[in-house]
């Protein structure tokens, strides 16, 4: 099957975004009818990689070539002639369209220089009964949950007749009986020659689907399977660059007293019910579940960002339950959010300033607020907290570790009893990640109850005295320490 | 001497950084100035300097808090019917129903902030986008306005009133250049260093950070409205004072004209960047144009195009640059 030329070819291709390299050199084969695994850590390169082959980005150096000649899309519309079909991690639906609508957008089936909307609705149809979906196609894709929402975009995929399909974590949202029939369709288009780049981060799914597996780290390519039957270790192994072992800190035995009591914690949405732990002076207590397990609602509830309907949060044994961050900030329970871009840092204004923000009625003296003082005050957290910048520099300017000391920094100033930390590391290099871990286990040492979220379970286990396993919104599970592995937390968080 | 350095850069940070997305803007104000000086002989005169902050008096009180409102990410469309309203409320308080002035002006100040008020609450309590809460304040104020009188004007304000417009204090400064600088100076003030000005932009560059950073967003937000369409009211006393008269038909689609302002002088309409200063400038831009113009005897329908052009200019002149 080998013997057959690549439907694509990838060589020496590379992207910079400004003075950030996030792709150095990488070659790739794509082969008719072989699923390639493309693997790799938070910020490796993978969707920057499909993106470039996709048409949403243009890579800034190197050469693509698709059965057998130059290639170099200009836009998304441009691959999709050629045959690329992309499903992006993001869901990017239309809620206020049809199903059918959002399948066949911009390119409408026609007829009589009319859209023939019946023939719209039949194809649409039949695409999404192929997955085993059986639902109106003229029905509003508002409303509908993430994983029907998932299988929509891949019939969308499915009705493009591609040669290439490039599927981006498509079984994230995904519950068991759906991914298998995912892979069911997968077989079938595999059968037609079509080639299919796999990314996931549900390494159990690679052994079972994928042909061949590509490890991206860093933003290059750093090791090659011929087979998909690759021990999970291996493969991990490859994607952190190193042995598992000693990645992690020792970390600090928790004090006696009891910092943060939740009980029977639910939320308005059911995003998670009934939830009841507590975390001691000096624990860091792990997170762990799939995506939409209801991780990150639960502790932006804890922390007031989001709204809670039943149950309270108890520090130091008083009912504190948070209704606004405000609330929860002057109790010192603070929030390092999960996406820092978004809700953490303002990227085009400068580190003082994102330091000053959360530290206003601090700084300012009778509401008056000095550039001076604010100054001072972010020079000095900026050093404390050993972010590596100015305080005049932009938060943008920043790379992500720093970014997220940033954040950090700016809480710490207010010396919290309780610190959240929703992925931390995500898209964070190796390197800086160590340094947060540090600044964690330095939190610890000093008393103050830590929760980290995680979705990088060897990150959870690493870091944690107990982990709580999340699993559709329930509390499946706390696991000490010594019982913890991942093993012990994956079959907690897939029951 | 490191110490001193930092420190000295971070000063100068701290300088750039007030003064962000405004340089373009005040090389466009010298070289306009450069421009007029040479084409008309009548431009450079203390004399037409003093004219022109007269004729700005109005859209400066007014940009200032379109600043406000622009740098949290809003928008009010409804500041000039809201001084129509504020004017014809003195109108009737003072000459119909004979309500002394000192009580008059802070009763028309006070309606012109419940508009704002009520904006911020329904933007706030009621998630009303900014832009449909202020489009239908705009209709509600003038409304209201014309209904005061039925569509009249009103005249016969106490003497003293109109001179506060035109007496020039030691022989510079009318009443009304003093109050438009008064807000100047506060609204920079404010903006730089309060605890309250500070945290606008934390809002504009991203409000959910902010709310997750422990600021009170939805407050903020309120207070912005209220004091936009307070100085909205404000601009509108002095409007009253310099036309000695109020007319329901004042006002009209003066908030485009301070969105101009705001916009030209770099402040982002996504909110976050920017700053009274800059405003300043774009205020200073419109009027001394308009005052060229008129000095080169532009017909005032050109003027209007090259008002449009200026503004495609500066935004397109700091886009730019930004990119660059």
């Amino acid at each position: 099957m080998t013997i057959q030329s690549p439907i694509l070819s990838l060589r020496e291709i590379q992207k910079s975004y400004g003075p950030i390299r996030v792709l150095h050199g990488v070659d790739l084969d794509i082969y008719p009818g072989e699923v390639v695994a493309l693997l790799g850590e938070n910020g490796a390169g993978k969707s920057t990689l499909s993106n470039i082959i996709s048409g949403t980005v243009q890579p800034s150096a190197g050469e693509m070539t698709w059965l057998g000649a130059a290639y170099a899309p200009a836009n998304p519309r441009a691959a999709m002639d050629e045959g690329v079909g992309m499903i992006h991690q993001e869901l990017k639906l239309l809620p206020k369209l049809s199903i059918a609508e959002n399948v066949f957008v911009g390119r409408y089936p026609m007829r009589a220089g009319r859209v023939d909307r019946r023939a719209m609705e039949e194809r649409a149809r039949s695409g999404l009964k192929r997955l085993g979906l059986d639902i109106s196609p003229d029905r509003l894709v508002e409303g509908l949950s993430t994983g029907k929402q998932q299988l929509i975009e891949i019939a969308k995929a499915l009705t493009l007749n591609a040669r290439l399909l490039i599927l981006d974590e498509p079984t994230a949202a995904l519950g068991g009986e759906e991914t298998q029939r995912l892979f069911q369709q997968i077989e079938r288009l595999k059968a037609d020659g079509v080639g299919i780049i796999y990314i996931s981060h549900r390494l159990e799914e690679i052994r079972q689907i994928a042909d061949r597996v590509v490890v991206m780290r860093d933003g290059a390519k750093v090791k090659e399977f011929d087979s998909g039957d690759v021990p999970i270790r291996t493969i991990v192994e490859a994607m952190v660059g190193r042995s598992l072992e000693r990645m992690f800190p020792t970390l600090p035995t928790p004090r006696e007293e009891v910092t943060l009591e939740v009980r029977d914690l639910t939320s308005p949405t059911n995003a998670f019910r009934n939830i009841s732990f507590s975390v001691r002076r000096g624990e860091v207590f792990g997170i762990a579940g799939l995506m939409g397990a209801g991780r990150t609602e639960l502790v932006r509830a804890v922390t007031g960002a989001d709204p809670i309907s039943a149950g309270e949060v108890l520090l130091n044994g008083k009912a504190v339950t948070p209704r606004s961050p405000i609330d929860a900030i002057r109790n010192g329970m603070v929030l390092v959010p999960e996406d820092r871009k978004l809700q953490g840092v303002v990227l085009d204004h400068s580190i003082a300033e994102n330091i000053g923000y959360a530290n206003l009625a601090e700084i300012a003296r009778n509401g008056w607020v000095s550039s001076r003082r604010l100054q001072q005050f972010a020079d000095e957290c900026i050093r404390k907290f050993g972010v590596k910048g100015r305080g005049h520099q932009n938060a943008g300017e920043l790379s992500g570790g720093n970014q997220q000391k940033l954040v950090l920094a700016k809480w710490l100033a207010r010396k919290p009893q309780l610190v959240v930390l929703d992925e931390p590391t995500r898209g964070i290099d190796v390197g800086a990640r160590s340094s947060i871990y540090d600044l964690i286990m330095d939190l610890a040492r000093n008393g103050v109850a830590v929760i980290v979220v995680s979705s990088d379970l060897e990150e959870v286990l690493g870091v944690s005295n107990r982990i709580m396993v999340m699993a559709q919104g329930r509390q499946a599970g706390i696991l000490d320490r010594e019982d913890a592995n991942d093993v012990s937390v994956m079959e907690l968080a897939t029951i | 001497m490191l110490a001193t350095a930092t420190e000295r850069q971070g000063f100068a940070g701290g300088m750039r950084a007030s003064m962000r997305g405004a340089t373009g803007p005040l090389i466009g104000l010298i070289v306009l100035c450069l421009f007029l000086t040479f084409a008309s002989d009548k431009f450079l005169s203390i004399r037409n300097f003093l004219n022109v902050l007269d004729q700005i008096t109005v859209l400066g009180i007014m940009a200032v808090g379109m600043t406000m409102v622009i740098l949290i990410g809003g928008i009010d469309l409804a500041v000039g019917s809201v001084m129509a309203l504020a004017m014809m409320v003195l109108g009737y308080l003072n000459v119909v129903a004979g309500v002394p002035m000192w009580i008059a002006i802070p009763l028309a100040l006070l309606v012109a902030s419940l508009n704002g008020l009520i904006a911020g609450l329904l933007i706030t309590r009621f998630n009303v986008p900014a832009f449909i809460a202020t489009l239908a304040m705009m209709s509600i104020a003038r409304g209201l306005a014309n209904m005061i009188t039925d569509g009249q004007q009103i005249i016969g304000f106490p003497a003293w009133f109109n001179t506060m417009a035109i007496v020039r204090f030691g022989g510079f400064l009318t009443l009304t250049v003093a109050v438009m600088l008064g807000v100047f100076i506060a609204g920079l003030l404010y903006q730089r260093y309060r605890h309250g000005g500070r945290v606008l932009y934390a809002i504009g560059g991203n409000a959910e950070v902010a709310r997750l950073a422990g600021i009170n967003v939805q407050r903020a937000t309120v207070l912005v409205y209220v004091v936009c369409s307070f100085l909205a009211g404000l601009s509108g006393m002095v409007l009253a004072a310099r036309l000695d008269s109020v007319q329901p038909s004042s006002g009209v689609s003066y908030e485009l004209d301070a969105i101009a302002a705001v916009v030209i002088g770099g402040t982002s309409l996504s909110g976050g960047t920017g700053g009274i200063g800059g405003t300043i400038i774009g205020v200073l831009i419109i009027g001394i144009l308009r005052n060229g113009l008129n000095l080169l005897s532009v017909s005032p329908f050109m003027q209007q195009v090259i008002i449009g052009g200026v503004i495609v200019l500066a935004v397109t002149a700091e886009t730019y640059r930004k990119r660059k």
